[in-house]
């Protein structure tokens, strides 16, 4: 086991209802990175960060996370994770789900207050989390991921429907996550997020096409924009060599 | 198991229920209601005082199954569960956690209910009013013990109330309210004797009807408080920190 991949992945296979949605995966995530995983929807992003928090019932393969099983009790408040679909409750405020989790976490309260200013909601930190926008939902349940003192932060599709500035904002504050040694593992379908990444992990039919940096996969497919180099990475994978 | 995170969950629920008032006026009002209605349909303080202990077991019963079925499938199904179950929450903390919390409200409930009937509905109540509210109020935690338990069975909040009529109907029917449990056939009343809610019952008329705590009273006690348990048990199994 090596000591600079926050999560290393083996052979990791997931069945499910009867289909292999991952098929051998292997690859590992170096810590304080942030690592982007991108790909169509339904490749099987949202299954495999499942495996890596522990969620997930997998069918083969070893899912180790720093430095223990996936899923081991001792990892609880250590992984930050954020779904695609907000898991919040709708009917508390901001502050109060916060306060919630942070407890559950065993986080200092002062959390919440440093946690609603990272995710921008400030102004909407009383309101009902049921009455607030779309993107706004899912700050508050991104801000959760952020609670206490993760070494792990994994965030599904964490910009989905957010504008341009506030993309920027979250982006810079991942930045800074991984500045202080936390790793992130964050998927998107936006491929011009994935220049913000050091490293790639691109996915399609429930495997893993590349796992390079954006330098990399650029000067190996020749193309300078990354959808492009994405769907060159395609072409070339369905030639028979 | 941690005491704080059972707590946390707790203050949790009733502050989302503090922000539902409409929910919890009716689950405190509904009940009294009733039994004021009961007791004009009777007309008579000695017709209402035969049924009434009966119906202060059952109303929490029903209520709390059915607030309890739905709130925990809403956390079920909103990803809010899988959530909690990444974090250091142990599955008995979540449990006891809406426990507690429904049962503070159902022991208001009662509480209410039994007020108003001693006091202008003409309900005399021999026994002890604290062993009458500690029924009653074990009767509300085998409600939200048995609804923690269906959640895991429901896929939809449809679903979910369709269990009402499985879980609860049958034992209001089997429990003596409608006819006393040794006058029923032998196949209902056995089944009547494997019902915790029959147990419920009669300590309930015991209490209002007789001073002493006699072993019988003790037994259903213990009956009820242990098929609570039971279920919240059965309940906690059925929640699954990794799932297909």
């Amino acid at each position: 086991m090596d000591n600079y991949s926050a999560v290393v992945v083996e052979g990791l296979r997931v069945d499910r209802g009867g289909h292999q949605v991952l098929h051998d995966l292997t690859f590992g995530i170096p810590t304080g990175s942030i690592t982007g995983l991108l790909g169509p929807s339904g490749c099987g992003k949202t299954t495999l960060m499942r495996a890596v928090v522990g969620v997930q019932i997998v069918a083969g393969g070893a899912v180790t996370v720093l430095g223990k099983p996936a899923g081991h009790p001792s990892l609880r408040n250590k992984i930050g994770y954020a779904t695609q679909n907000p898991a919040t409750y709708a009917d508390l405020t901001v502050r109060e789900s916060l306060r919630y989790f942070a407890a559950v976490l065993g986080a200092p309260r002062t959390d919440v207050d440093r946690v609603i200013t990272e995710v921008g909601l400030g102004d909407h930190a009383d309101k009902l989390v049921g009455r607030l926008s779309g993107g706004q939902r899912s700050r508050a349940s991104l801000g959760v991921a952020l609670l206490g003192d993760p070494k792990l932060v994994v965030l599904d599709e964490p910009t989905v429907g957010l504008d341009p500035v506030l993309r920027e904002e979250l982006w810079t504050l991942f930045d800074n996550l991984a500045k202080r040694g936390v790793t992130l593992l964050v998927s998107s379908h936006v491929m011009d997020e994935a220049a913000r990444c050091e490293r790639l992990l691109l996915m399609r039919e429930g495997r893993i096409l590349a796992d390079e940096t954006p330098e990399e996969l650029r000067s190996q497919t020749g193309q300078y924009d990354l959808e492009r180099a994405f769907l060159r990475l395609i072409a070339d994978s369905e030639v028979p060599a | 198991m941690s005491v704080a995170i059972t707590l946390a969950t707790t203050r949790r629920i009733l502050t989302q229920l503090k922000h539902d008032k409409r929910t919890v006026v009716m689950m405190l009002v509904v009940p009294s209601l009733l039994m004021v209605l009961l007791r004009y349909m009777f007309n008579s303080e000695l017709a209402f005082s035969r049924v009434a202990p009966a119906l202060l077991g059952v109303f929490p019963f029903l209520i709390m199954f059915l607030v309890t079925s739905i709130t925990t499938l809403r956390e079920r199904t909103t990803a809010t569960l899988e959530r909690l179950m990444t974090m250091p929450l142990g599955k008995l903390d979540l449990l006891f956690g809406y426990a507690i919390a429904f049962g503070a409200l159902a022991l208001l409930q009662v509480a209410l209910a039994t007020g108003i009937s001693v006091a202008w509905l003409g309900l005399e109540i021999a026994g002890s009013l604290t062993l009458l509210l500690v029924i009653a109020m074990l009767d509300a935690l085998l409600g939200v013990a048995l609804g923690l338990l269906v959640s895991a069975f429901a896929r939809t909040e449809f679903q979910a109330v369709q269990f009402m009529p499985v879980v609860v109907l049958p034992q209001a029917l089997l429990c003596g309210l409608f006819l006393p449990r040794e006058e029923m056939g032998w196949v209902l009343e056995w089944l009547s004797n494997i019902l915790p809610l029959s147990y419920a019952v009669e300590a309930l008329n015991k209490v209002t009807a007789t001073t002493d705590v006699d072993g019988t009273l003790l037994r259903d006690l213990v009956i009820v408080a242990g098929s609570a348990l039971l279920a919240l048990v059965i309940g906690a199994a059925t929640l699954r920190r990794r799932t297909p």
